[in-house]
């Protein structure tokens, strides 16, 4: 069916919509102005990569960030497999209620999230620290995974492990040659998609952290400062590159998937 | 330990809550022979593989291979392998994976499971398809693939789940044959499971006919089909004219049920004599239709009760709707049932 000439304008005005702020961003990172947004800018510069790139609290920023997002994802992926398999395999009391506690962390308001896990972190006198931050990303981390693994469990014919059994393989070396394999791209796909949301997750992150600055929050600091505010503009172009570059390669990957 | 039979099931039952899929079963499978488990779909059959194979436990009974009791053991410690009906074939690896898998597994070195590998496509008629992932071949060669992956692990007994199936007809009359010819050649027991009546004759050794979770009766081909002993088997096996009753009483004189295939009545004038020895009765046509090779009548006899009549057409001469025939067949072709 051919598009009308009024749904055109209208998808190509809601994707400006969407992408020209972003385009902004990451045109005014090269501004010469160090503390307003003239339009047109004065002029270009690279010297706000260069301050960036000399900045310790960005660095520290960003390599917080980097590894809170390492390890959510990492224990997202261990937790959100396993409950997908026990949720595909086994009919047990309570199955849905349990589906739907694991979909509900990415549902609910961050807010609520981070305020709950704020009160259980300060009753249990667990101290704020990078762990603490990994237990609340890992809250949302754990969905995208078990979800992209459901599916695929799902989709994957029972006959499979029964065979690899029937062939002699016990239950271990079924999941190693099997499951696993065939589970390998959703769970990429789920990984990425666990990374991308925690790198730049502020709200739960608020709650959770003590000292710390991630990344966002960090950016968020920046914006009280009235001077050298282009620094912000740089770090959201790096955000933009870290993120979008998973997110992409995680959609190839499973697109060509669903094709094969 | 020596025994004369591959597997044993030994008053085997599965019941899935109130739903009896296997009730009480017991009977041998004989060793090297090719053993159909036939009956329409919920008989039961296919959860008496799986029980075989090791996928599913009985709920009560015993299972032995080869003397040995497996009840309770896992698939991988039984020395069977299976013929999934979708195949079952693992979509990430290629043939040669697939067909070495079980080699694999038990850590065959890499030089011998290829050479083995080989030599299973080679039985298969597969040569040079190692290379080929399972999504990029015809159904025909899956089927031939799952065949290879099974046998080169030589079990003592193969189970075969409708593997046929989902083939067309041309390429499943081609795949019976086949597949008698490499269990003729590897002399492995077979166990087979179908619906289709005319598969498990043309193929087997032995037929199990399942009807409801039971075995109504186990025998050779010719057995099953000219002796049935039940009026489920008389009507599941080919077509069979089933009479009771008041019917059955004008015919034998007694009331219990009688059973005759269309093919063992011969068809006459109502004024032509019969030969010695045979039964007769007389009826009018009905219904005529002409198949080519043969035409099928439906006859209403004078005593009650309808019976569908082949002749095979020798003649061109149809008897016509309304005409009035002697039906005549031997006594032994018209079976008592229990």
């Amino acid at each position: 069916m051919k598009a009308s000439l009024g749904l055109k304008i209208a998808a190509f005005a809601a994707l400006l919509f969407l992408h020209v702020p972003l385009l902004i961003v990451l045109f005014y990172a090269f501004n010469v102005e160090e503390a307003a947004f003239t339009f047109p800018p004065p002029g270009l510069t690279l010297e706000w990569f260069a301050v960036t790139l000399r900045r310790q609290d960005f660095w520290r920023a960003l390599g917080l960030s980097l590894q809170v997002a390492l390890v959510a994802t990492l224990a997202a992926l261990v937790l959100g497999t396993l409950a997908a398999a026990a949720v595909y395999r086994t009919r047990f009391f309570g199955r849905e209620t349990v589906s739907l506690l694991l979909l509900l962390p990415i549902a609910l308001p961050g807010i609520a999230t981070g305020i709950a896990l704020r009160s259980s972190i300060g009753l249990l006198e667990i101290p704020f620290s990078f762990w603490t931050i990994v237990i609340g990303h890992a809250t949302f981390c754990v969905v995208t995974v078990y979800n992209n693994a459901l599916a695929r469990f799902r989709r994957m014919s029972k006959s499979l492990t029964e065979a690899s059994m029937d062939l002699g393989a016990n239950s271990f070396q079924t999941f190693r040659y099997v499951v696993l394999p065939e589970l390998a791209t959703a769970l990429l796909a789920g990984a990425m998609l666990a990374f991308a949301l925690s790198f730049d997750e502020v709200i739960v992150t608020t709650f959770t952290a003590g000292q710390q600055q991630t990344l966002p929050i960090w950016m968020f600091s920046q914006l009280t400062r009235p001077r050298q505010r282009p620094v912000t503009n740089v770090a959201a172009f790096i955000v933009i590159a870290i993120t979008t570059i998973p997110i992409y390669l995680a959609y190839r990957w499973t697109s060509r998937d669903n094709q094969a | 330990m020596q025994c004369d039979y591959a597997v044993r099931l030994d008053r085997v039952s599965r019941h899935f809550g109130d739903v009896h899929a296997v009730d009480d079963v017991t009977f041998d499978i004989y060793d090297g022979e090719f053993f159909t488990m036939l009956g329409p779909s919920g008989s039961g059959k296919t959860t008496c593989l799986r029980l075989i194979a090791g996928f599913d436990q009985p709920t009560r009974g015993r299972i032995f291979l080869h003397g040995q009791d497996v009840s309770g053991k896992p698939p991988y410690e039984r020395d069977v392998n299976t013929v999934f009906q979708d195949y079952a074939l693992f979509p990430h690896m290629n043939v040669a994976d697939n067909v070495g898998y079980g080699l694999m597994i038990r850590k065959v070195p890499k030089p011998e499971r290829m050479r083995r590998v080989r030599e299973m496509l080679d039985l298969v008629q597969l040569s040079g398809f190692e290379q080929r992932k399972p999504s990029q071949l015809s159904g025909g060669q899956r089927q031939r693939v799952a065949l290879a992956r099974a046998l080169i692990n030589h079990p003592r007994v193969l189970l075969l789940d409708e593997p046929l199936g989902a083939l067309d007809l041309k390429l499943r009359q081609q795949m019976q044959v086949e597949l008698k010819a490499i269990q003729k050649k590897v002399g492995i027991t077979f166990v087979f499971v179908t619906h289709d009546q005319e598969e498990a004759l043309t193929m087997s050794d032995r037929i199990a006919v399942f009807n409801q979770g039971k075995v109504e009766q186990i025998g050779t081909p010719e057995e099953m089909y000219e002796k049935p002993a039940t009026a489920f088997v008389a009507g599941f096996l080919g077509t069979s004219n089933l009479l009771s009753g008041e019917q059955a009483r004008a015919l034998t004189g007694s009331a219990g049920a009688i059973a005759i295939r269309p093919e063992k009545i011969r068809i006459f004038g109502a004024d032509e004599g019969v030969a010695a020895g045979l039964q007769s009765a007389c009826g009018v046509v009905r219904d005529s239709v002409y198949l080519g090779t043969y035409t099928r009548y439906l006859v209403e006899l004078e005593g009650g009760g309808d019976l569908v009549v082949i002749e095979q057409n020798l003649d061109s001469r149809m008897r016509t709707r309304g005409e009035r025939v002697k039906l005549a067949w031997h006594p032994e072709h018209l079976r008592r049932l229990g």
